[in-house]
């Protein structure tokens, strides 16, 4: 007789991996890639290759010959920040600049905490974010996607994304009906599907919400950060838009431009840096959504999406020990 | 349709053997039967090596309140009284029976006409099933007749008999539903009478079309008695679970269901129970799934309690070729076995023959806390957090993050994309936190 394999129970699983969750990722994210790719051209092929190849060889690079450790870049997690961090910048951003990027998100984002898992912030924002300090200029310098496929070259026509366009006005005093009618501003129709200048992934709202909803739909996340995120959003900037439509935008603005479905759908949902109960997430989302809002309104920066999420990725632990799951045997009810 | 709340996976049902019929298995030539086959304090051995017994005659006595009685299952001399590995593993004492002919008890009744009416008393009930060494069928294996001591000021407000079968593979359940339905149901009157309950609930899940429709025919003539067809979730065969999916009410952590009114009991004591006040059997038998993927005839067996598990084996075919483990129960609770040479326990309700493929566990990794285990968990508890104290050492921690209302279901680490050994953490945490709480109560 041979052996037997002796092993405590549960003795089958259900079949998920890291891997499988990844792709399914990168699923989603096609669609978004895909507008991406119609209305910045090769550029923004370029960028996102760029980015992908440079996140799977430094985490391939550091977990070698500085960890010491097995690779794990076959469970696709760089694809995904590489992915992201391309979809976080102009298209026309220098490739010296992109692979810095790389490196900060997967060495300092990721690798220094550990690895998948064991990262406290979500290592494309960490990355996009050390961009946008180190590199103001190069990162607020945004191809206009006006025609398809007209920018196959780095140094094609610019402009700025239509939260620009608002910050900018509303600086100079012009209320908020003088801005839309600027001749820059797009229209509401264009935003949807993604005709305005912006980061790579993050100007079609639509394609941005299919790929969300597969993710939904396939259990990577559940519908909890996203819902609190955008729902708080709109309900923050409606009931400013109420109090002065002069001075506030109208939310739907908000919902459709910069990287707010791009960062509810995508990057507040990273599952390493989100809370686990589903109490916790819902105020991870509210929270997300309120400094936003708070940012683009009040701050310094057009779009507050990045930062919003960073913050409150660092408040995750607090929120994982504050929330807890609902605990079965705690409600007792009696009725006979 | 009713469910759970909390939690709880689907994983594939495989019920391979749920159209076979159940077969009455012949008597072997040896049965090894086990001196303590329940969940509580070791029974007394009352035979001798080279006694005579019959079936049905005690061999072993129940001395402690959590006990159970144990009797021959053949006719024959007792050839030895030795030591065998139990299905965790641990040497245990069993008495070895060489058989000889079939010779039962003067006092049961062996005949199958049904007995429909029981002129004994609650308190007369409670000791007959105690006499009889029933324990609970499902697989927990806690004496029955203790279930029915209701403490001073409580009532059971609902008998609940579990016809859930959630494991996957494992029919015996479902087959004992459909052949054995009028049986059941008498049972189940005897059960009410004993604790005095105004209504009992039968909950299985909507997998089993034809066990729901038996059952219905069959209890629209018992009007105390319902049947709830129920959602498919694993594990809501899970005492807690089973009566929050079908009464709504939550077991406070560290009760017992008679806190909110309720006891709850597997379809297969029922029958037992039945057999035993209206027919003076003791528990001897119990049916058997043998089942897996590769098993040539999944079936379903009605064995002699201390028949070797290889014998029931060969009935279904023989061990396949790519057999890698067998299993002592379903596939989310049951216990590997070290060889197919243990015998049939009362807890036995099923053996699976698992292909080697099967057996193999993908290498684990970090936690990428996607909290699918939190979600997971029908106690909701959060068991990435429990593995990190128990690997840790942080008993404390895990103590206060109530590692002992865990169930070992299984699902947390079912669904772990990490293929992390969760529930192995989780158990070795929980002997030792038992350990500390008990310690702490001595001083
Ligand atoms: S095994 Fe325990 S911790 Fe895991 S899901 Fe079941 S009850 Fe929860
Ligand atoms: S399911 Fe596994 S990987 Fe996910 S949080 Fe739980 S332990 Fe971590």
């Amino acid at each position: 007789m041979k052996l037997l394999t002796i092993s405590g129970s549960p003795h089958i699983h259900g079949g998920h991996s890291v891997k499988k969750l990844m792709r399914g990722v990168i699923v989603a994210m096609m669609p978004a890639l895909l507008v991406s790719f119609y209305y910045f051209g090769l550029s923004a092929f370029i960028v996102t290759m760029v980015s992908v190849f440079a996140c799977m060889f430094f985490e391939w690079f550091i977990q070698k010959f500085i960890m010491k450790v097995p690779t794990s870049i076959t469970d696709g997690s760089a694809m995904v920040t590489g992915i992201l961090l391309a979809f976080n910048v102009p298209s026309n951003l220098p490739i010296w600049i992109i692979l810095i990027g790389a490196l900060v998100s997967i060495g300092i984002g990721k690798m220094t905490y550990g690895g998948l898992g064991k990262n406290p912030f979500n290592p494309a924002l960490v990355g996009r974010v050390f961009l946008l300090i180190s590199f103001p200029v190069q990162m607020t310098t945004w191809p206009k996607s006006g025609l398809p496929f007209s920018t196959l070259s780095f140094d094609g026509l610019t402009g700025p994304t239509p939260l620009g366009i608002l910050k900018g006005g509303l600086s100079q005093g012009e209320t908020v009906n003088q801005v839309m009618s600027n001749v820059d501003m797009p229209r509401y129709a264009d935003l949807l599907y993604g005709q305005m200048g912006g980061s790579l992934g993050e100007v079609s709202a639509i394609a941005l919400i299919i790929g969300g909803l597969f993710l939904i739909f396939r259990k990577v996340i559940t519908w909890h950060i996203p819902v609190a995120f955008i729902g708080t959003s709109f309900i923050f900037a409606s009931i400013l838009h109420m109090v002065n439509p002069e001075l506030y935008v109208d939310p739907f603005f908000h919902l459709i431009t910069g990287g707010l479905m791009l960062g509810a759908f995508f990057m507040a949902t990273d599952l390493v840096t989100s809370p686990m109960s589903k109490t916790g997430q819902l105020v991870f989302g509210v929270g997300c959504g309120l400094l936003t809002i708070l940012i683009r309104v009040w701050g310094a920066y057009p779009e507050g999406v990045s930062f919003a999420i960073l913050l409150m990725n660092a408040t995750t632990p607090l929120i994982n020990n504050a929330f807890k799951p609902k605990q079965f045997g705690k409600a007792i009810k009696l009725k006979a | 349709m009713k469910t759970f709340t909390l939690g709880g996976i689907h994983p594939k049902g495989n019920k391979l053997s749920a159209q076979a019929p159940i077969e009455i298995f012949p008597i072997p030539e040896k049965v090894y039967i086990m001196v303590t086959q329940h969940l509580g304090a070791p029974s007394t051995v009352i035979v001798n090596k080279g006694d005579r017994v019959k079936v049905g005659t005690l061999v072993a006595k129940a001395d402690a309140f959590i006990c159970a009685n144990v009797h021959s299952s053949v006719s024959g001399i007792v050839e030895k009284i030795d030591e065998i590995n139990d299905a965790s593993g641990y040497r245990k004492s069993t008495i070895i029976i060489k058989v000889e002919n079939d010779e039962w008890e003067e006092n049961i009744d062996r005949s199958t006409n049904l007995n429909r009416e029981c002129k004994l008393n609650s308190k007369e009930i409670v000791q007959r099933i105690k006499d009889s060494g029933i324990v609970g069928l499902g697989g927990a294996t806690f004496p029955t007749h203790v279930k029915y001591m209701v403490p001073e000021g409580k009532k059971a407000d609902f008998l609940i008999i579990n016809g859930v079968e959630c494991e996957p593979y494992l029919t015996s359940d479902h087959a004992i539903m459909l052949e054995k339905a009028e049986e059941i149901m008498i049972g189940i009157e005897i059960l009410m009478k004993a604790l005095g309950s105004k209504k009992a609930m039968i909950g299985i899940e909507k997998n089993k079309p034809d066990a729901i429709k038996k059952m219905q025919e069959i209890a629209s003539k018992y009007n105390k008695i319902e049947i709830y067809p129920l959602k498919v979730k694993y594990p809501q065969g899970a005492e807690k679970q089973l009566i929050k999916a079908l009464t709504g009410r939550e077991v406070p952590s560290g009760k017992l269901p008679i806190e909110v009114g309720c006891v709850v009991n597997n379809i297969g004591t029922a029958l037992a129970v039945y057999e035993a006040v209206q027919k003076n059997k003791p528990l001897i038998e119990r049916v058997v799934t043998v089942s897996g993927k590769s098993v040539k005839k999944p079936s379903n067996l009605r064995v002699r309690i201390g028949t070797p598990c290889q014998l029931l084996i060969d009935h279904a075919g023989g061990i396949p070729e790519d057999t890698g483990k067998i299993i002592s129960g379903g596939p989310m609770m049951g216990k590997a076995l070290r060889s197919p040479e243990m015998p049939v326990t009362k807890g036995t309700s099923g053996i699976l023959l698992m292909t080697e493929k099967e057996s193999k566990r993908e290498a684990s990794s970090m936690c990428i806390r996607c909290a699918k285990c939190v979600n997971a968990c029908p106690m909701g508890l959060e068991p990435y957090l429990l593995q990190m104290y128990v690997e840790s050492l942080r008993f404390e921690d895990a103590e206060n993050h109530k590692i002992m209302d865990c169930i070992e279901c299984g699902s947390c680490q079912y669904t772990c994309p990490a293929n992390r050994e969760l529930l192995d953490y989780i158990r070795v945490g929980k002997s030792k936190v038992g350990a500390m709480m008990r310690s702490r109560t001595r001083k």
